[in-house]
């Protein structure tokens, strides 16, 4: 670090208030925002229509639908199976983050777990924005260890002879875990089928609700 | 490169914390930090590899105490003033002092709900047909670069077998520094939890990778 030998006098205050600026989020995206704004660079009502879009019509009841239709519907699960990025476009849920998609079902033998240990990837166009531990350092780095101790934490107890598999995000690549269908749930609507299916349960840190049971 | 990003196998960051009914955002800074790194991507200065590069690059120290879209604006304010369009000074004072460079184009209101539906996919041709097949045993390489790469530290020089052929891709330890897209064939890798973890490791486990063809070496 030769600059920072060179400039170490000179520079500390300087350091010292570059660590210091951020304590403030909201006052630091908040100045970010004007100078961008000032010079032309962005349009906050842009921010404003990608935030509605997050929170209001892109999060894992998309995903719910998939799962739905793949329990219901043999021909789509076998379509998922081959080509799941154009399977879920027919379902109209494409884009950002779900560009190259590909669906992992769960069996009697073996748990699927996703994880991106080197960032955060996360099929946003079936799953909406991933929550904050997903992102976060200790299931990135669990999971992919851990993983039956990951799922504890989550309260979901495999049998010790169920094998799990965890797919690591490492490409551009974007994983849905097909949960079982629970038993019991014969004839059921996709709608009815949709309400088992939880965003864990895609990811493969929970399971699908048993009938009776809200996701 | 060997980054704090790079946390496959690392210990002693604590249990995982479910939040019940978490929201998507836990403070207003979070949805305008999201919404400003869409944006800024948008500019079509730089591409995702070399803004996860940016991510990456930010010290351990800092980055690991960090929250994510804290990461995510501090690389923004790094790929704005690479590529001319603020400096640290104006983020600073919160106003424009300088013009800066010209963007290729601007996110629009009116744009969002297109660019969102198309996202921006990765998948290129190439010439040459894929080298390995499913079925096939590989080695991964086992090399440490400074600059970005996706092969995680857990799955260097270990060996697994070629699951599927995936298509083929941007390749992004070029793409993140301006070297071209030069795309090439990605499969998915899987590995028995042992061959990873060695002893004690889970034997009911095994852990796929998405790799890179130059990432791969037959067995």
């Amino acid at each position: 670090m030769h600059d920072d030998d060179h400039h170490h006098g000179h520079d500390h205050d300087h350091h010292h208030d570059h660590e210091n600026r951020y304590t403030d989020m909201q006052a630091r995206v908040r100045a970010l925002e004007t100078v961008l704004t000032e010079k032309g660079l962005i349009d906050p009502a842009a921010i404003d229509a990608i935030v509605e879009t997050y929170e209001t019509k892109i999060g894992p009841r998309n995903g719910a639908w998939v799962v739905a239709k793949a329990w219901s519907d043999p021909d789509f699960a076998d379509w998922l199976r081959r080509d799941a990025t154009a399977a879920i476009a027919s379902l109209g849920y494409t884009g950002r983050q779900g560009e190259h998609m590909r669906a992992v079902f769960n069996t009697g033998e073996t748990h699927n777990l996703v994880v991106c240990t080197l960032c955060s990837c996360y099929p946003w166009s079936v799953l909406g924005l991933p929550p904050v531990w997903y992102k976060a350092p200790a299931y990135r780095s669990r999971a992919v260890i851990d993983p039956r101790g990951v799922l504890a934490e989550f309260g979901v107890t495999l049998s010790d002879d169920k094998k799990i598999r965890v797919w690591d995000s490492t490409a551009e690549l974007r994983y849905l875990v097909i949960p079982e269908r629970p038993d019991g749930t014969e004839g059921w609507s996709e709608e009815q089928l949709a309400d088992l299916v939880s965003r864990d349960s895609m990811i493969g840190t929970g399971v699908a609700s048993m009938p009776g049971v809200a996701a | 490169m060997n980054g704090p990003h790079d946390l496959g196998g690392q210990m002693g960051f604590g249990p995982v914390a479910p939040e019940t009914n978490e929201p998507y955002f836990h403070a207003e800074w979070e949805k305008r930090a999201l919404g400003l790194t869409l944006s800024g991507g948008a500019l079509g200065a730089w591409n995702i590899d070399e803004s996860r590069h940016t991510r990456e690059s930010i010290p351990p120290a800092e980055y690991l105490g960090a929250s994510y879209y804290e990461i995510w604006t501090r690389a923004l304010e790094v790929l704005l003033e690479r590529h001319g369009f603020v400096t640290s000074g104006e983020i600073d004072a919160g106003r424009k002092q300088v013009d800066g460079a010209t963007p290729k184009r601007i996110l629009k209101a009116d744009m969002v709900a297109g660019v969102l539906a198309k996202g921006g996919p990765c998948d290129r041709p190439v010439a040459t047909p894929p080298r390995f097949a499913a079925g096939d045993k590989v080695r991964t390489r086992n090399f440490n670069p400074t600059t970005h790469t996706r092969l995680p530290r857990y799955a260097r020089a270990k060996s697994g077998v070629v699951e599927a052929v995936q298509g083929s891709f941007v390749f992004p330890d070029d793409n993140a520094h301006g070297k071209g897209e030069n795309p090439q064939w990605v499969y998915t890798v899987v590995f028995d939890g042992g061959e990873i973890w060695g002893e004690g490791a889970d034997p009911t486990l095994s852990v796929s990778i998405d790799a890179w063809e130059s990432y791969l070496e037959p067995v």
